[in-house]
């Protein structure tokens, strides 16, 4: 029990302290456009077609089960769209693009910081005077808040569309009754695009944080993985009920 | 244009080897399966690792996410006045849909890329291939009790998980929405069925398998030292993530 309570205390004194050194040099430090510019590649272009097609499941599964329960119930499927679209824009989408990036992206930047690490050319980095949070998690950081909100923008769209085609295929409802944005207000898209500026803020420190701190070998870039999902995916579901909770006290 | 086509075909031939590589595997997992020669030690110390060590991290997964349904169901329930279906709302959403696929997804994380970077790190320090020197079976020693404990503790832990879903939502509906809890209570066990809840169960068991094949299947074929071992659990947890999705996806249309 305490040593869980004292990797507790350390992963998370090491993720505040990641995250203050690069927002340090994020508002102080000059910023690298080339480097910025990959970055926001790798972690925007190279995760779209991952985003696109595990939310296009996600309205898919969603569509599926609110169909069923219309069916039993109300005997009508024209609300489900309706119905679905706040949901996904103020709660899932973010959510599950977050999860999805924090998987993708986040064991990515701890992967490959954490390789360097082991490998000894975080110490070279140090060595030419380029503080490693400076160097390797500043960039990431700035494209991950980028590219976030982007994302769930686009993942949000691939639900909504394919929950469009599965009910249509599935329970007959015309694609215009199902595309109804009346339910929609300007509280949801701030609660989904908070969120997901949020999400795009922690992920990369966290993930950063777990590859700096990885030690010893190919176990120990594997742990610094394992840590990087684990870690940014809780933060991701406590992040979502907190912010979600505020907006709910906002819109009582 | 030929370098668009060159770029198609190469992420197209990724995909193929990656499927290839997979169904393999499945096939090899399958053989082991018919003939069932599971190292007593090793499973039981795996079901320890997989499911006593993950328990932590879902259970507070699965607080949150009751709690986060509640928000959002409560969002409907205060426009519409109707304090006495937040249960029914929360254990539907919570049971079926929302807790298993967090919990799968945390369980990816956790266990999913623990495994491929356990496996994968055998396999670059050349451990795996002692083991076949020593005429022991990887899949029959390695894989089968790894796969094993995640299919049991995936449903195991989406028992657990639900009842702290429940305390989450509980605590949520009463601290946010003044929800009593005896009407929470009520609602809940009056509208929601055993249904729901193997549901989710079926869906947990379903995700605990796939994580396993695949956690594994990229375990045992990583090449490439330390950073072959980092790129093959990001792979796989993105892999097993997906899966999940299209599993849900699946089985959410044939269980209705």
């Amino acid at each position: 029990m305490m040593g869980i309570l004292r990797q507790v205390w350390q992963q998370t004194t090491s993720t505040i302290r990641v995250g203050q050194q690069t927002l340090h040099y994020t508002l102080r430090a000059r910023w690298h456009w080339p480097t910025i510019n990959q970055q926001m590649f790798l972690i925007g272009n190279k995760s779209l077609v991952f985003t696109i097609l595990t939310l296009g499941f996600l309205g898919a599964i969603m569509s599926l089960q609110a169909g069923f329960q219309a069916l039993r119930i109300i005997g009508d499927t024209s609300l489900i769209g309706q119905q679905m679209l706040p949901l996904l824009v103020r709660q899932l989408g973010p959510t599950l693009v977050g999860l999805m990036v924090a998987t993708r992206v986040g064991t990515g930047i701890a992967a490959e910081i954490g390789s360097m690490v082991v490998t000894e050319q975080v110490d070279a980095l140090r060595m030419c005077n380029a503080p490693p949070v400076d160097y390797l998690v500043k960039p990431r950081f700035i494209a991950c808040v980028l590219m976030l909100p982007v994302l769930t923008i686009f993942g949000i769209a691939s639900a909504f569309l394919a929950g469009m085609a599965i009910a249509a295929t599935v329970f007959n409802t015309n694609p215009a009754v199902f595309a109804n944005t009346d339910f929609v207000n300007l509280l949801d898209l701030i609660e989904g695009m908070t969120k997901a500026l949020a999400f795009g803020i922690v992920i990369p420190i966290i993930a950063g944080a777990s590859g700096l701190d990885a030690r010893g070998g190919s176990q120990g870039v594997g742990d610094a993985t394992t840590r990087a999902v684990v870690n940014s995916s809780l933060a991701v579901i406590v992040l979502d009920f907190v912010i979600g909770g505020l907006a709910f006290l906002v819109r009582v | 244009m030929t370098a668009i086509l060159d770029r198609i075909g190469a992420w197209f031939l990724n995909v193929s080897l990656v499927i290839g590589e997979l169904a393999l595997f499945t096939g090899q997992v399958l053989r082991a399966t018919a003939r069932p020669r599971l190292d007593r030690f090793e499973t039981w110390r795996n079901l320890h690792k997989v499911g006593v060590r993950s328990l932590g991290i879902v259970a507070i997964t699965a607080f949150f996410a009751g709690a986060i349904t509640v928000v959002q169901v409560g969002a409907y329930v205060v426009k519409l006045r109707a304090y006495e279906v937040v249960g029914w709302g929360f254990g539907f959403s919570v049971f079926r849909e929302i807790g298993p696929l967090l919990i799968g997804l945390m369980f990816s994380g956790r266990v999913g890329a623990n495994t491929t970077a356990e496996l994968g790190t055998m396999q670059v320090t050349e451990q795996v291939d002692a083991l076949r020197a020593l005429a022991i079976d990887p899949i029959d020693y390695l894989v089968m009790p790894r796969i094993l404990a995640m299919v049991v503790m995936m449903g195991l832990l989406y028992v657990i998980g639900s009842v702290f879903a429940i305390v989450g939502g509980i605590s949520t509906a009463y601290g946010l929405i003044n929800v009593d809890p005896y009407v929470f209570w009520n609602s809940f066990t009056e509208y929601v069925q055993l249904g729901d809840f193997l549901n989710g169960l079926y869906k947990s068991i379903a995700f605990g398998l796939q994580i396993g094949i695949v956690s594994c299947a990229f375990g045992m074929n990583v090449s490439g030292g330390a950073p072959g071992v980092g790129r093959a659990v990001n792979a796989s947890v993105v892999a097993s993530a997906a899966g999940i999705f299209v599993v849900d996806f699946f089985l959410t249309y044939v269980l209705g």
